[in-house]
């Protein structure tokens, strides 16, 4: 499978246990490929790992020397727990934390349940128009979301609309196509035969879907829950766009406006930073086989 | 704090319970037709709010800002048509074409980059025994679960700066300063778009990633006969690569190219908390941000028409591709 989307081809959980590999070099990994890639992990890691000690170091201590200093130390230095604590107080970013989640499960929540009833209509039902309709969704998948802040803020103006809901809403919108082309894609292969004896059964549509396509469906629509939530859990332009800094801001807005003040020490962003990747890293580590499905697969997204 | 997780609590149900419910209604009043029209309507009805969001947040907006691309002063009394003066203005501004060259320079260097050396690690972790292949690409894939946001504070501290005679705690500036040279303004330096080029490094950090993942299933699913075919041949290993292997993976090169490059001509956040845009790093969807923060909309739609006028080649691309893939069916 290629484009748009590659959904069962990857998993990077499971290298190539099975079947024999098309190696390139007939022998084993030689030094230089190893020593290679090490440093490469070395490299990926390192900055990383700095923002990790940073976040746990006294804010004089960060500012009068580099990080990799602790390293010589490491079991007696003063680490301290206190620029979390500061951050998710005085910084605000406790509440910012808890935005995120009131926008992220909601935006995650509602595609799924809209595509996965579009999906199956356009899986297992046939109408006028199904096909075309299809294919509208498909090239739409890669429009920019760019094309929706003006004309869509001004619908909100107009409506009144405010709050969590307008961000939910867009992020509805922006997940929609992704959902349907998902979705539809899985449930093509999902076996007909056992759909249509549950029809002749005298099952409706909508038992159909909720007892047997739903069900089965599982796999896909966890590869995308996780990808949707990710993506709006580190989404910056909407939250920005439709809430802006403040009372409403997610942690990616708070944590940036923290950055954006020049007299933030380096041990209050850090540990900021920390607490904006932590859910995502958690997600990652235990979900990797999904995750890297979905998040293959979304990034076509606009 | 408590309060606010109760807050969140209600918040998030509310939302959640009002989708239920939209598609209980909906049902309901499908189910009050008499039996045939009830078969007719029930797909529409099944597809009908997908639809609807669809149409909203994306179809009526792209049609709509074609429309404000040509008007002054949108949303205010004022409004008036002005013909392609938005598009004339933008292209008349220094810093608009900067932005524009950037983002050119971003749409050369990132793909190929991204996919070079994509390309390189999925060959050479495939080598590795599977414990340390997976160890490896854990490690390389891991920056892109986090946002932007996250990753800019990592990168930052790795550019930061501070004067001559200050401590450096930056990683780069610690590392240069140690030659002896005098700590640089990375972010601030603009000679051959360095400070460009330093943020092109960050989103790499974070993407080459996904191009490993999708190129290293394409070149394990190489079968392993045309290989040893080639070798029987007496071809050596870098032949067997360009001629064996790379035509075989070329669909999906096209595809991760097509795919980066998509993101790369919208990038925003990793600009946007770096460096504002200032000292020459802005890119169009900064720009676009700028302008639609200005209550600027004419000139932000314009900058939204020349992105989709760039993007639609790539998405004639996408639907034939897809439409391939339904005949392969």
């Amino acid at each position: 499978m290629s484009a748009p989307v590659v959904v069962d081809t990857q998993d990077i959980s499971k290298p190539s246990k099975g079947h024999k590999k098309a190696e390139l070099a007939t022998g084993q990994a030689n030094w230089i490929v190893k020593v290679f890639i090490i440093i490469l992990c070395v490299v990926w890691l390192v900055p990383a790992v700095g923002v990790l000690f940073t976040s746990f170091r006294f804010e004089d201590d960060a500012k009068s020397t580099g990080w990799w200093t602790v390293i010589t130390n490491f079991t007696n230095y003063g680490w301290t727990f206190s620029n979390y604590t500061e951050a998710w107080e005085t910084a605000q970013l406790g509440p910012a934390f808890l935005n995120s989640l009131a926008i992220a499960l909601p935006a995650t929540f509602i595609p799924i349940l809209i595509a996965a009833f579009a999906a199956y209509a356009f899986t297992f039902m046939e109408f006028k128009g199904r096909d075309t309709l299809f294919i509208i969704i498909v090239s739409l998948l890669v429009v920019p979301n760019y094309v929706a802040f003006v004309p869509i803020l001004r619908v909100y103006k107009s409506t009144g609309l405010s709050g969590f809901p307008t961000v939910w809403l867009a992020h509805v919108g922006f997940g929609m196509s992704l959902a349907i082309y998902l979705f539809r894609t899985y449930m093509s292969t999902l076996p007909r035969s056992v759909i249509e004896s549950a029809k002749i059964d005298g099952a409706s549509d909508y038992q159909t879907f909720y007892k047997l396509v739903l069900p089965m469906s599982v796999p896909v629509i966890a590869s995308f829950a996780i990808f949707q939530f990710l993506w709006v859990w580190n989404d910056l332009l909407v939250a920005l766009v439709f809430l802006g800094p403040g009372d409403m801001a997610p942690i990616t807005v708070a944590t940036s406006q923290l950055m954006g003040q020049r007299q933030t020490g380096w041990n209050l962003v850090t540990a900021a930073g920390i607490l904006t990747a932590v859910l995502p890293i958690v997600i990652f580590l235990a979900l990797q086989r999904y995750f890297v499905r979905g998040l293959t697969a979304g990034s076509v997204k606009g | 704090m408590f309060m606010q997780l109760i807050n969140t609590l209600l918040t998030v149900a509310a939302g959640i319970v009002a989708a239920l419910a939209l598609f209980w209604v909906l049902n309901k009043v499908v189910e009050l037709l008499p039996g045939s029209l009830q078969y007719t309507l029930k797909p529409y009805a099944f597809i009908l709010p997908a639809f609807l969001a669809i149409t909203l947040y994306l179809a009526y907006p792209a049609v709509l800002t074609v429309v404000d691309s040509f008007k002054t002063k949108v949303n205010f009394p004022a409004e008036k048509w002005v013909g392609f003066q938005n598009y004339s203005k933008l292209f008349g501004t220094d810093q608009f074409l900067q932005a524009l060259l950037n983002t050119v320079l971003w749409v050369i260097i990132v793909p190929a980059v991204s996919i070079a050396l994509g390309l390189a690690i999925a060959v050479l972790v495939d080598r590795l025994h599977p414990k340390a292949e997976k160890t490896a690409k854990t490690v390389i894939f891991l920056p892109m679960a986090i946002s932007a946001v996250a990753a800019a504070t990592i990168w930052r501290f790795v550019y930061s700066y501070q004067v001559e005679g200050q401590p450096q705690v930056g990683l780069l500036n610690a590392l240069w300063t140690s030659t002896g040279a005098e700590p640089v303004f990375w972010l601030g330096t603009t000679e051959f778009r360095l400070n460009s080029i330093l943020l092109m490094i960050m989103m790499l950090w974070s993407q080459i990633g996904y191009s490993m993942v999708l190129l290293s299933s394409a070149v394990k699913s190489v079968p392993t006969e045309t290989l040893e075919a080639a070798r029987i041949d007496g071809a050596n290993e870098r032949q067997s690569f360009f001629k064996v292997v790379v035509p075989q993976i070329w669909p999906t090169v096209i595809t991760v190219f097509v795919t980066v490059t998509i993101s790369v001509m919208k990038v925003f956040d990793i600009v946007y908390v770096m460096t504002r845009g200032t000292h020459d790093t802005s890119v169009i969807g900064m720009e676009f941000y700028v302008r639609f923060s200005q209550v600027n909309y004419g000139s932000a739609s314009a900058i939204v028409v020349i992105l989709m006028i760039a993007i639609i080649p790539l998405m004639i691309f996408q639907v034939r591709q897809f439409r391939r893939e339904e005949a392969n069916r």
